[in-house]
């Protein structure tokens, strides 16, 4: 089965007990485009993101990578597959160095498995490709401080360099900027341009300034479902959007503001 | 970018230098010590080194805590003395030197058998699966006096088949110069392990399982291969234990066994690859030394233990290291008073707490004869008030004067430490 899709759900639905959190949710990306999704808290957009991650199965519905069906698949099997993701809470390896932490992320990507054959230092393109990494997260002068001693913003760096690491085609990032000072923000905001280049990045936001800035279209979740999957202006016209989400005279400031 | 740059930093002479002195260590000890004694326990100290080491792969490396290792040592003796048997007997001819790893394939094999199940879970499940499976293996070892030997055991002569260069493994000596090869062998390979893909991604799991998942490794994987690995050398220590005393019992598959490669991984430190060998080497003088001192040895044990995970969760190898720091940084001498203070109020207590340990248990084990208990050169009247009451002041003045110095020494330390955070930062900004 081929698609023209990176990411595909097709009436994608999940139940915790009796409650349906996912209430079929369609969603169709293109290669290469930046998605941000938003939506109020409890809509579910973290509860799509693991489904499409592999940390929940759904209970029903598809998710297509790449044409591909892989719910049900385990993580590790979906991240094999070319989809990566970050958490919302910072998930690093806290005792390993900044460097190691990012070695650990492309070890798979290069083909290194899980071989005690080899030393690591020998890894020429692991090391290169970790080290190209911690620049481009500007970390590199952090090469050999441990994960859990460095600042909340750098973790968060960190956990985006994680993330790429491996090469992965899909980026799914959980609110990246989740607890970031606004200036913070937006040097947040280009670094993830810069590091997600040529990629299909799907964005978990809150930051209505954020979204309008990041995004190719924006895909609004309400009650588990996408109500709404359109360029940032058509979404900000569309009559349903305006009434289930921004439509409060804060959000429209928000939106006005972040415009 | 040059590769030279991703080496380890002490690569050179650092690293050269620490592995040479451990062969020689090895190489000239039993000149050192001469005493038969000493030799056994060498030996003893060699194969628990590797023990340990094995243990810390689980517990140090991958946040593996096992209440059942020695379930793979042990059957790496059982199988090492069964072979020894089978080769005297003339069922095949395989030298005496390569028994060990015998042990070492048995503790694989056993390994793969049970290790996917055990590795299935992590933290706590695992921990309680490898306790099952220790019992589970514990029963079984009374279930078949066959191959476990019962109540005597399984006994074996360690002089037999080929003998090359003379070499006859008869006296301790050269039976501990095998040992110290397969130490030295065992420790570079597990250190090497630690550099090596497999080995990096298991201190990932360790820390952050989840996120493991989420980079393209299978979790469950991780930990069966390294628990395999672990496997294999602690069947290896196993295979050395069994020529080493050329019998092996049942206990050495029980849950004490497990129990101390817990312990004195812990007391050594298991957040450093080094750590285990101080703890085997402490565990050895424990249940050699120690055990001939005193009746009350694994109460004191349970003691240090207990100390250790309150106030140096990481082992002696942490408090090496954290002084090695304060004294790269010149200010170890400023300590000197406090340590020798702490020692020595420590003593105080010590004195006093060793007299009471020692009464109770000579009231307990030894009341037939008589009351009077020789404690370090001091008769004691074990049903005497004075000799209660002497002892408990002394344990109450230790104390008072032991906390006097902790607090002061937490406050000196404590400073000593933001002084270093501070000049390290001051190095990083010029």
């Amino acid at each position: 089965m081929s698609s023209a899709y990176a990411l595909e759900l097709r009436d994608l639905r999940k139940s915790f007990g009796k409650t349906e959190i996912i209430r079929g949710a369609n969603l169709a990306v293109t290669a290469g485009e930046r998605v941000a999704i938003i939506g109020p808290n409890g809509a579910g957009k973290s509860t799509l993101f693991n489904l499409i991650s592999g940390r929940f199965e759904p209970t029903s519905g598809d998710v297509l990578l790449n044409g591909q069906r892989i719910n049900g698949k385990r993580p590790f099997e979906i991240n094999r597959l070319g989809l990566s993701r970050s958490f919302q809470i910072t998930n690093i390896f806290p005792k390993l160095s900044v460097f190691e932490n990012l070695r650990c992320g492309v070890l798979w990507s290069l083909g290194y498995k899980y071989t005690p054959f080899k030393f690591l230092a020998d890894l020429d393109d692991a090391n290169e490709r970790a080290d190209q990494l911690m620049e481009m997260i500007k970390l590199d002068k952090k090469r050999d401080v441990l994960g859990i001693n460095l600042t909340y913003a750098e973790q968060r760096a960190l956990e985006i360099g994680i993330t790429i690491a491996g090469g992965a085609g899909v980026i799914l990032l959980d609110e990246p900027t989740a607890g970031m000072s606004r200036s913070e923000t937006s040097r947040f905001i280009n670094l993830i341009k810069e590091v997600t280049v040529g990629k299909t990045l799907l964005t978990v936001e809150h930051d209505m300034g954020v979204v309008f800035g990041l995004a190719d279209k924006i895909a609004v979740v309400v009650y588990g479902e996408v109500i709404a999957f359109d360029t940032p202006d058509a979404v900000r016209a569309n009559a349903r959007v305006q009434e289930a989400y921004l439509g409060s005279a804060v959000a429209d400031a928000q939106v006005g503001g972040g415009h | 970018m040059s590769a030279r740059h991703y080496e380890f930093k002490p690569y050179n002479i650092g690293r050269w230098l620490v592995w040479s002195l451990f062969a020689l260590v090895l190489l000239v000890a039993p000149v050192v010590f001469t005493s038969s004694l000493s030799h056994t326990m060498l030996s003893q100290m060699g194969i628990a080194i590797i023990v340990c080491l094995a243990y810390n792969m689980l517990l140090g490396q991958g946040g593996m805590l096992s209440f059942g290792h020695a379930v793979y040592s042990g059957m790496g003796s059982f199988l090492a003395i069964h072979t020894l048997n089978a080769v005297g007997k003339g069922a095949f001819d395989l030298p005496v030197s390569l028994i060990p790893l015998v042990g070492g394939m048995a503790g694989l094999a056993f390994a793969l058998l049970l290790g996917w199940v055990t590795t299935k879970k992590a933290a706590t499940p695992f921990a309680m699966i490898t306790l099952g499976v220790g019992e589970l293996v514990w029963a079984m070892s009374l279930m078949f006096p066959e191959f476990f030997g019962g109540e005597g055991g399984i006994s074996g002569n360690r002089v037999t088949g080929s003998k090359p260069f003379g070499i006859t493994f008869g006296p301790q000596i050269q039976l501990y110069y095998l040992i110290a090869v397969y130490t030295f062998v065992c420790t570079a390979l597990m250190f090497a392990f630690t550099r090596t893909p497999l080995g990096r991604i298991l201190n990932a799991v360790r820390d952050n399982p989840e996120r493991v998942e989420f980079v393209g490794y299978d979790t469950q994987k991780v930990r069966f291969f390294a628990f395999c690995i672990s496997g294999f050398f602690a069947g290896i220590s196993g295979g050395l234990g069994a020529l080493n005393f050329e019998i092996v019992t049942s206990e050495v598959v029980g849950a004490a066994r497990s129990g101390a490669y817990l312990l004195f991984v812990f007391l050594g430190g298991a957040t450093f690859f080094f750590g285990p060998i101080l703890g085997a080497i402490l565990m050895v003088l424990a249940f050699v030394l120690l055990s001939e001192l005193t009746k009350a040895w694994l109460l004191y044990l349970g003691l240090v233990f207990l100390f250790m995970v309150m106030y140096a969760p990481g082992g002696i190898a942490s408090l090496i290291m954290m002084n090695l720091r304060v004294a790269a940084f010149g200010r170890l001498r400023t300590l000197w008073v406090s340590y020798l203070g702490l020692g020595l109020t420590f003593l105080v207590v010590l004195l006093g707490a060793g007299a009471m340990i020692e009464m109770t248990y000579h009231l307990q084990i030894n009341a037939a004869m008589g009351d009077q208990v020789k404690y370090l050169g001091i008769p004691l009247h074990a049903r005497g008030l004075n000799s209660w009451f002497g002892s408990l002041f002394v344990v109450l003045t230790g104390f008072g004067l032991f906390e006097l110095m902790r607090r002061q020494f937490a406050i000196q330390w404590g400073e000593i430490q933001t002084e270093i955070e501070k000049e390290i930062k001051r190095r990083e900004t010029a």
